[in-house]
């Protein structure tokens, strides 16, 4: 019986290949991460992603100014941007608009980031640095360069945040292909950039992640919080697929660059 | 009442979960495979072996076997007896006057590590090989960079001196035991596992430590860029994910090692329940051969809240500022009888 042995040895060799074949592909990163789809069905968010404009620095729209840090010169100045506010100007409540300008006005001392605090939502996701989506159904992990950061995003689970924290309680859920993430919890310590925008802990974003291309994500979040606006607003800019072979995130531990500024003062003199 | 309330749910947990892993590790004296075990992890929808959801690695079991113990395993009997003798212990500490000083309600902090679950181990030691059960002992380099290291930490002064001065744990930068190796510390020994297409993320609790393993036979990192908690590549080695780490650096100093220790850890789901970890160590400037351990990781309930360590650090900043204020008035002292 040649003929079905060697038809049956033709589909074995057939499923091997095709095996070996998918194997090799799912282990490379970029079959992996640039499918379109994940297993269930959803876009493939997979990936690092970066922001990539001046909104650290500030979240309006700004000219050029010198930074706060002078001996810097050149290479510390504020970068002019467009902002990545819809409208352009913050909704500040009067009073809530004169904390900002004393936190400009006190920036080196006020501003967490400088002291290597968790960014907070949404100033995690414009930070200067790649950020890294590790998608389950169950799970949408965003992993932060800044400080090794965190949000952990509940896909299936829905709950109510159990304590107020830095980086917020994220439900999120598929809207269509949109990956739409709702956040409360936050303790209001946390600023929007480097600029003195701030929120208080009765913040609530609602982010929006739709992938436009396999290597563009648009990102929208609307921002309430009646304690320090008048009115909800939203901001809205790409996000960019890092696309080096090797790209990974690498570890930015920043504690021990802000422990002088911290703890300095604490050091032991030598006696007198 | 307390105590007791709390050894019932820790003895119930330990005969409830263990089973069937104790009858894997029983069988070949460190060396278990989940086939041992008569059982096959659930699959991801691309096909991983499924290792996600929480787990707890706490342990009562030291890293190094006891001198007075010559065996590799105890019997059940002995084990549970140990947990709950060791259980008690941590509960006494509950009650104001037991010990000499009270500094933490154990229960209150969740410091006591049975309340949130310790898997039965049935081992000595968590290193098995070498067989003793012992780190094989140090090379004269080994030896000379220990002094070396003492040195220059008694050259930096006591703890108080300076933030710099104390351990990367006080300071919230990396938990000693957070590793990797990833090795249980006194509490909050949990571990979230998330797995997608060509990555493994273990989120650790301690210090909000994520770890982020890519499956894709990338090659590490240049030689000279090193990270604390080093450079990671995994892959599949039948249904076990297997995590080699190289580029690490001289700070963390893992039971003494060199920056040019290679890691390589097995992660094997040998039940519904239970992952098997195993992790061995090479550093030939430091020993003279490898050397292995393993630990049961079991399953729990989650979620991981938030570890803002160093935003919440006073504990670092308060330890600081007392030794100032000590100093400021035992200069006064000094000043005032010299009057």
């Amino acid at each position: 019986m040649p003929a079905p042995l060697s038809r049956w040895v033709f589909v074995t060799v057939a499923t091997a290949a095709a095996l070996w074949l998918s194997t090799v592909g799912a282990s490379g990163q970029a079959a992996a991460v640039r499918s379109p789809r994940t297993p269930d069905g959803k876009p493939n968010l997979n990936g690092i992603w970066q922001a990539l404009n001046e909104a650290y620095w500030d979240i309006e729209p700004h000219a050029a100014s010198p930074g706060p840090v002078p001996v810097l010169g050149a290479a510390g100045a504020v970068p002019p941007g467009l902002g990545i506010i819809e409208g352009g100007r913050l909704p500040y409540q009067p009073p809530a608009a004169e904390q900002r300008r004393k936190n400009l006005e006190n920036r080196l001392a006020l501003d967490p980031e400088i002291r290597c605090y968790l960014p907070g939502v949404p100033r995690a996701m414009y930070m200067p640095y790649p950020f890294q989506i590790v998608q389950s159904p169950q799970f949408v992990m965003m992993v932060f360069t800044f400080a090794r950061a965190v949000r952990t995003l509940y896909m299936t689970d829905h709950t109510e945040a159990p304590a107020d924290s830095w980086m917020g309680w994220s439900n999120g859920r598929w809207d269509g292909d949109t990956l739409v993430v709702d956040t409360t919890g936050f303790n209001g310590k946390t600023w929007f950039d480097r600029s003195g925008n701030f929120s208080s802990d009765a913040l609530h974003v609602v982010e929006r992640f739709t992938m436009t291309d396999p290597d563009h994500l648009r990102y929208e979040a609307t921002i309430e919080d009646p304690k320090v606006f008048t009115r909800p607003w939203t901001i809205a800019m790409p996000l960019y697929r890092r696309l080096e072979p090797n790209a990974q995130l690498l570890d930015f531990r920043c504690v021990e660059f802000a422990e002088d500024l911290i703890y300095g003062h604490l050091r032991k003199q030598p006696a007198p | 009442m307390r105590n007791r309330r709390v050894v019932v749910v820790m003895i119930l947990f330990a005969l409830t979960a263990s089973i069937a892993p104790v009858a894997a590790q029983e069988t070949a004296a460190g060396r278990v495979t989940a086939e041992a075990a008569g059982y096959r992890a659930p699959r991801t929808p691309d096909g991983q072996p499924d290792l996600q959801g929480y787990w707890t690695n706490s342990t009562y079991t030291p890293l190094q076997r006891p001198p007075d113990i010559t065996r590799e395993f105890f019997t059940r009997e002995e084990a549970l007896e140990i947990m709950k003798k060791a259980a008690a212990a941590e509960s006494e500490q509950t009650v104001p006057g037991t010990v000499a000083d009270v500094h933490y309600d154990f229960t209150q902090f969740g410091l006591d590590r049975n309340q949130g679950g310790v898997p039965l181990n049935l081992r000595t030691s968590l290193v098995f090989d070498p067989p003793d059960g012992r780190l094989p002992p140090l090379t004269a380099e080994g030896k000379r960079r220990a002094a070396e290291r003492a040195e220059t930490r008694r050259r930096m002064g006591a703890v108080t001196d300076a933030a710099q001065n104390q351990s990367l744990s006080v300071r919230c930068i990396l938990m000693d035991r957070a590793g990797p190796p990833m090795l249980p510390g006194a509490y909050n020994n949990y571990y979230q596992i998330i797995q997608t297409q060509g990555y493994v993320m273990i989120l650790v609790e301690m210090i909000h430590e994520p770890r982020i393993i890519p499956l894709d036979l990338r090659a590490h990192l240049p030689e000279h860029v090193r990270q604390l908690t080093g450079n990671s590549i995994g892959r599949w080695d039948g249904d076990t994910l297997v995590v080699e780490t190289t580029n690490f650096t001289d700070r963390t100093a893992f039971q003494g090692a060199s920056e040019q220790m290679r890691l390589v850890e097995r992660f094997t789901r040998v039940a519904g329940d239970r992952i098997l970890y195993q992790f061995t160590i090479d550093d030939p400037t430091t020993w003279a051969r490898p050397w292995s351990g393993e630990l049961p990781m079991m399953k729990t309930t989650g979620p991981i809240f938030e570890h803002a360590c160093h935003e919440g650090n006073y504990s670092l900043y308060n330890t600081l500022a007392g030794a100032r204020a000590d100093e400021k008035r035992a200069a006064e002292a000094v000043r005032k009888s010299s009057q």
